[in-house]
């Protein structure tokens, strides 16, 4: 089951909200982010999501070397999330 | 309820490196300036350049504005417009001490001096040794001069509208441009921005293309605004592609794999290269590694289920030269694909990088239209500026490090023209109703309800049929297939429906009307490359397979009222120097 298929609808419009901020000036970002939102959102609890719309406010460089294992993130939480993102995409379903 | 109203000096559709730099232009000559922009400033697709920005300083290399115009006429393959190209390699040094003064951290010597690396197709003496004349920000150049220009622009009180999507340019009767339509993501609400004069800065469209290297954002839209306001688009068959792109994903594998020892292999486990180049190998051409791999998969010698793409093998590097010489192509097969490429080979295909073509524009940014016996008349209040447009200094091809230079160059002189435009125009011209009300029609155009097409699946199939009939193998019957194709696809799209007609952050619309942009300029991209019978620069023909300077030494013009073709002659005398007429092009 995707995101949106399991979102309550007052969630919808959040999640269409994040849908736009994924779209990003890179190729790879937008493809890992909204593998992301399709398939591995709705599997973040409350914190993780949170984590993750903190994520999105970081530039596109940073948020591509994090996403693609060239930096750590000292903040476990980020490093949470970004490696389930990564995990995501090698894995959408 | 009436729409609201908003009156600037300027408006600027798009927020790229382009966008800014004019803005930023305007705003410092205290002009008040709108820049309307679809995503975040920031994450425009200029983020992306990693390369550098050209400019002769001669920091580490002798070098000449002159030995670098002669490098852009050359890798134009002559179809540049010389004026344009001086004019732009003249004022290369002075925009790259002005980005130093906005704050962009250029790599550095250790002499203080801005660092320059050497890129194919630079030469000092015209076309002898290797000059080295690109700056760069490390590999984060285009993030840095974005990132520099919007800070600079928020200091300057440039007034953002951000996840605002313009729908359409507004004219009165004269051809007068007054501003555009827009509407707020977040509400849905329809805006009229009115502006004594208008800037299209929108970027490419290499999301016309299944397998591409740019952002989803990329499509098209102030191109398709300029068509649909009865201008044309210029050289549209001009499109860059890059043989090694990630099969159904478009990221680049850098020809440095092919270059360490990676080679091609199709679905017999074939060296396929040894055929279409016996000498080269896999090592070449761009173009000829391109169609030899379209060819593999069009006759049955594919990978994958589908047999859609050949794959690239690296194994027999071993996992120390893979660690030390490819370590991003690792990251990147593993992060997108989950596969290592020191175990297995890595599908690929040939991916979409740039547009050439783009809405006329003289040096001045101005946008020009054949005008009964003047091919370029200026249309009063618009400009074009950075991919959008096409100025042209790529002509058939563009150089690396060029682009950037491109963007600052042009947005710059645009705003310029503008900041004496304005000194004269004062008052804005009346609103022209009837131009408010047609966009307003195409916008609503979208609350239609009922049975439809869905905007995903069309926009899908038109980048596959894009990819298939107007990539890097064109014949006339491929193309003309292709037209058909295209056409059929644009008459599907009147009757697509939306099936979320809210209002609040509906993407899915903005969805909808970049596929009408996409489409609008899949046609015109199409058409032109039909209509060039020669090969030259990016534009390959199996049918003509050489350049024809005869009858082809000529800018295409596409119209899409009347879905037809126009030519109007190259500028091949440049503002000051001697031209540079046309040679064989070897490197």
């Amino acid at each position: 089951m995707t995101t949106d298929e399991q979102l309550a609808s007052s969630d919808v419009e959040a999640l269409r909200r994040l849908r736009w901020s994924c779209r990003r000036g890179m190729l790879e970002l937008d493809l890992l982010l909204e593998a992301f939102l399709k398939h591995g959102f709705v599997k973040l609890d409350a914190r993780g999501r949170e984590t993750f719309e903190r994520l999105l406010d970081y530039p596109d460089t940073t948020l591509l070397q994090l996403l693609m294992g060239q930096m750590q993130s000292s903040d476990r939480d980020v490093a949470h999330v970004v490696e389930f993102i990564r995990q995501t995409a090698r894995h959408p379903s | 309820m009436g729409v609201t109203v908003r009156k600037f000096d300027a408006l600027i559709i798009g927020a790229g490196g382009a966008g800014l730099r004019a803005a930023l232009q305007l705003a410092n000559a205290e002009a008040s300036v709108a820049v309307v922009s679809k995503v975040f400033p920031t994450r425009s697709h200029t983020v992306a350049a990693q390369g550098g920005v050209n400019a002769a300083l001669a920091n580490v290399l002798p070098d000449s504005w002159h030995w670098h115009m002669y490098d852009t006429v050359k890798g134009s393959d002559w179809l540049g417009d010389q004026d344009a190209i001086e004019y732009m390699c003249r004022a290369a040094p002075k925009v790259v001490y002005e980005l130093e003064h906005f704050g962009v951290p250029f790599s550095r010597l250790d002499n203080g001096n801005i660092y320059q690396r050497a890129f194919g197709g630079q030469s000092q003496h015209f076309g002898k040794e290797q000059a080295a004349r690109t700056c760069a920000a490390a590999d984060r150049t285009g993030h840095a001069i974005l990132h520099s220009l919007y800070q600079q622009n928020i200091r300057a009180k440039t007034h953002f509208f951000d996840e605002y999507f313009a729908v359409d340019l507004l004219k009165d009767e004269e051809g007068y441009v007054l501003g555009a339509l827009a509407f707020e993501i977040l509400t849905g609400e329809p805006i009229v921005i009115e502006a004594k004069t208008t800037l299209l800065a929108t970027g490419g469209v290499g999301q016309l293309f299944r397998t591409c290297t740019n952002a989803l954002i990329n499509t098209g839209d102030g191109m398709s605004m300029a068509l649909r306001a009865g201008i044309p688009l210029q050289d549209m068959e001009f499109f860059q592609f890059h043989p090694t792109g990630i099969a159904g994903r478009g990221m680049l594998i850098t020809e440095g794999a092919r270059g360490e020892g990676g080679y091609l292999l199709n679905a017999d486990g074939e060296r396929f290269m040894e055929r279409y180049a016996p000498n080269a190998k896999d090592l070449a051409s761009r173009d000829v590694v391109s169609r030899a791999i379209y060819t593999e998969v069009k006759e049955g010698r594919g990978c994958g289920p589908e047999k859609d793409y050949v794959l690239l093998q690296l194994t027999h590097l071993g996992r120390d030269k893979i660690m030390q010489r490819l370590p991003g192509i690792r990251e990147t097969c593993i992060t997108f694909l989950g596969l290592d490429p020191i175990d297995h080979p890595i599908p690929i295909y040939p991916t979409a990088h740039y547009t050439m073509g783009g809405i006329p524009t003289n040096r001045f940014g101005q946008v020009v239209v054949p005008v009964k016996d003047t091919p370029e008349d200026p249309v009063p209040g618009l400009y074009a500026a950075g991919e959008a447009a096409c100025v042209s200094v790529h002509g058939a091809n563009r150089l690396g490090g060029n682009s950037l230079l491109d963007i600052l160059v042009f947005g710059r002189a645009a705003a310029n023209h503008i900041i004496d435009v304005l000194e004269h125009n004062r008052y804005h011209r009346p609103l022209h109703q009837p131009a408010v009300d047609a966009a307003l029609e195409r916008f609503h155009r979208w609350d239609r309800k009922g049975d439809g097409e869905h905007v995903d699946q069309l926009r899908q199939e038109l980048r596959k049929v894009m990819e298939a009939h107007c990539g890097v193998f064109r014949t006339e019957e491929v193309m003309a297939e292709g037209v058909a194709k295209v056409k059929a696809i644009a008459e599907r799209v009147k009757d697509a429906v939306l099936r979320d007609h809210s209002k609040v952050f509906n993407t899915a619309r903005v969805e909808a009307m970049e596929l009408e942009n996409l489409v609008d300029c899949a046609l015109a991209t199409v058409q032109s490359a039909l209509g060039r019978k020669e090969s030259r620069g990016a534009h390959s023909r199996i049918d003509y397979p050489d350049r024809d300077d005869t009858h082809w030494l000529k800018h295409t013009l596409y119209f899409k009222h009347s879905d037809s073709l126009d030519y109007k002659p190259v500028r091949t005398k440049p503002m000051t120097v001697e031209s540079f007429p046309p040679k064989v092009r070897v490197y």
